[in-house]
């Protein structure tokens, strides 16, 4: 095993885990907890509780209005994680990176603002069937509002978005092509400057949802080339409650506020008001300041450790795992089975045992695992699953995890007689 | 855990009871679990005064908890009065699984409730609050 994890790129998940208290309780059953669901929220290192307690404790005040030692503190340190998260990122300004909550708000923020003001009847918005409810719902609540008819690109047997039938509907000229970079239920890893490329040939702008990605590979908005990026800070090591949308700056400017009210103005009168500059004009009422903080320590954690690592150790453990699951009788792998377009994410199921008694027993052995739809019930519904189990990797894991992995899907197939 | 799936839980899951659909029926609902998608339908014959149950089938896939739960539960009903079907009380249905269900589980162990509710009063059933519903068995799953 030392071997193994000398491999180049490859961390010491066991070492990082000193840098996360929360494995420091033990789980009930007096195992330490095999933590294996990363892609629904990832535990928080010391270093970004530290800057959130910090922030709160000596150098919190409203931000962008006190003409005062700590207002001025509280405004550093905020935008200071804007910059640090545009230059995470490869946005080519802070300016055009906007603080929300999560992906969610951010995916809401592009269909409200843009798709209310630039699509009506007869447009086409493009989306996939691979998608999470986050990047569904809102272009169809966007449909419905404005008339504009939504499609959806098909996905293979193996998991990959069907470029064929995406060339064949981007040829009906959609306005707007929504899809994700890594499918929080299958783990694939999509093509995105290869679909971008198609997409913008074709006259679409590309809304990418870069949730299960930024926090897992290295994210390059250059090299990618699409017009809109959204991700959420908790599933990166970050605080809850902050996220953000990054938009090219020609969109933004054009762009109505999303939300109205203090700090996004630059001058109200009773008769009318005029909208602040991007990115506050899309910031209304006050931001999560110190979560911001956390947002930005979060980042110089992943900096510090490399994006280039992070993604050859979780790649090495997803090959690690896909094999031994491979060999399990009675078990189904879902997604692309080459390790370079398939995330450290696998969902899989095993015969007659429903996937929440499956969490459920591998929970009484400490290893927390997702086991449901995943929030995309389209991706169950192509597969015809009702839910899946989904086990997840991040910096913190290793190959003990992967052991643990197995050995509980033993201890569920023992118990329900398929020994 | 090992509470959980007693030998009595798994010989439902693997032989429920009363599992099919009746046709011709008197009442019908489907359901799913919010949670995990599961779904869930009920079908119900009355008696020949239409008063009382005189059969009743469910059907679906789903885990070990709602299916015993509605192996269980469907075991119950023959003979009560739509009257006496609307007046369950969940926490029985809960309590009649024998383990101990945590919050986590509490929707699987509930949804052949919510089911029957809708086959009585229709889309107007709702979930019960959940405070309450956690058995006295359960003691929490979380280390002090």
């Amino acid at each position: 095993m030392a071997i193994e994890q000398a491999l180049p790129g490859v961390l010491d998940g066991t070492a990082l885990r000193a840098d996360f208290p929360m494995f420091e309780r033990p789980h009930r059953s007096g195992r330490p907890h095999s933590f294996l669901d990363s892609a629904a929220s990832s535990p928080k290192p010391r270093a970004v509780i530290d800057a959130v307690a910090d922030t709160y404790g000596h150098h919190y005040a409203n931000v962008h209005r006190g003409i005062y030692e700590l207002s001025e503190d509280a405004t550093g340190r905020f935008e200071g994680a804007r910059l640090a998260l545009a230059r995470f990122i490869g946005a080519p300004s802070e300016r055009e990176v906007i603080f929300v909550r999560n992906a969610t708000e951010a995916i809401n923020l592009v269909a409200y603002s843009w798709g209310r003001t630039n699509l009506g009847p007869g447009d086409l918005i493009l989306a996939t069937e691979m998608e999470h409810h986050a990047n569904l719902v809102p272009w169809q609540q966007l449909a419905a509002a404005t008339g504009a008819s939504l499609e959806f690109v098909g996905i293979t047997d193996d998991g990959r978005l069907d470029l064929d039938d995406m060339r064949s509907r981007l040829a009906r000229g959609p306005k707007l092509v929504a899809f994700s970079q890594v499918s929080n239920a299958l783990g694939t890893i999509n093509p995105v400057a290869e679909i971008t490329r198609m997409a913008h040939a074709a006259g679409a702008l590309v809304v990418l949802d870069a949730a299960q990605s930024v926090p897992h590979m290295p994210v390059d908005i250059a090299t990618l080339g699409v017009d809109f990026l959204a991700l959420s800070g908790h599933k990166m090591l970050g605080p809850s409650g902050i996220g953000a949308l990054w938009g090219r700056r020609a969109l933004l400017d054009a762009m109505p506020p999303f939300m109205t009210g203090g700090s996004m103005i630059t001058r109200v009168t009773l008769e009318g008001t005029e909208w602040n500059e991007v990115p506050w004009k899309f910031e209304a009422g006050t931001p999560a300041i110190a979560e911001a903080a956390g947002l930005g320590a979060a980042v110089r954690y992943l900096e510090a450790l490399g994006m280039d690592n992070v993604r050859a150790h979780e790649r090495f453990l997803f090959e690690r795992a896909w094999a031994a699951l491979g060999e399990i009788h009675g078990i189904r792998l879902l997604g692309p089975s080459d390790p370079e377009e398939h995330a450290g994410v696998i969902s899989f199921v095993l015969d007659g045992v429903h996937p929440h008694d499956m969490a459920t027993v591998f929970d009484s052995q400490g290893v927390a695992v997702r086991a449901g739809h995943h929030c995309a019930q389209p991706v169950m519904l192509r597969y015809d699953l009702p839910a899946t189990t989904r086990a997840s990797f991040y910096v913190y894991n290793d190959l003990d995890d992967v052991d643990r992995l197995l050995e509980a899907i033993h201890a569920t197939r023992k118990l329900f007689g398929k020994a | 855990m090992d509470n959980l799936y007693r030998d009595f839980i798994l010989e439902h899951y693997r032989n429920p009871h009363n599992q099919g659909v009746l046709d011709p029926h008197d009442l019908h609902f489907a359901d799913s679990n919010p949670t995990c998608g599961d779904e869930m339908s009920m079908t119900i014959r009355l008696d020949e005064a239409k008063e009382r149950v005189a059969e009743v089938a469910f059907d679906g896939r789903g885990c070990a908890i709602s299916q015993a739960s509605a192996s269980i539960l469907t075991d119950e009903l023959t003979g009560l009065t739509v009257q006496e079907l609307r007046d369950l009380d969940p926490r029985g249905v809960v309590e009649n699984l024998g383990v101990p269900i945590g919050p986590a589980r509490l929707k699987c162990a509930l949804l052949s409730y919510k089911v029957l509710q809708g086959a009585v009063i229709g889309g107007e059933a709702r979930w019960p609050e959940e405070a309450d519903m956690l058995t006295d068995a359960y003691e929490g799953g979380a280390s002090p």
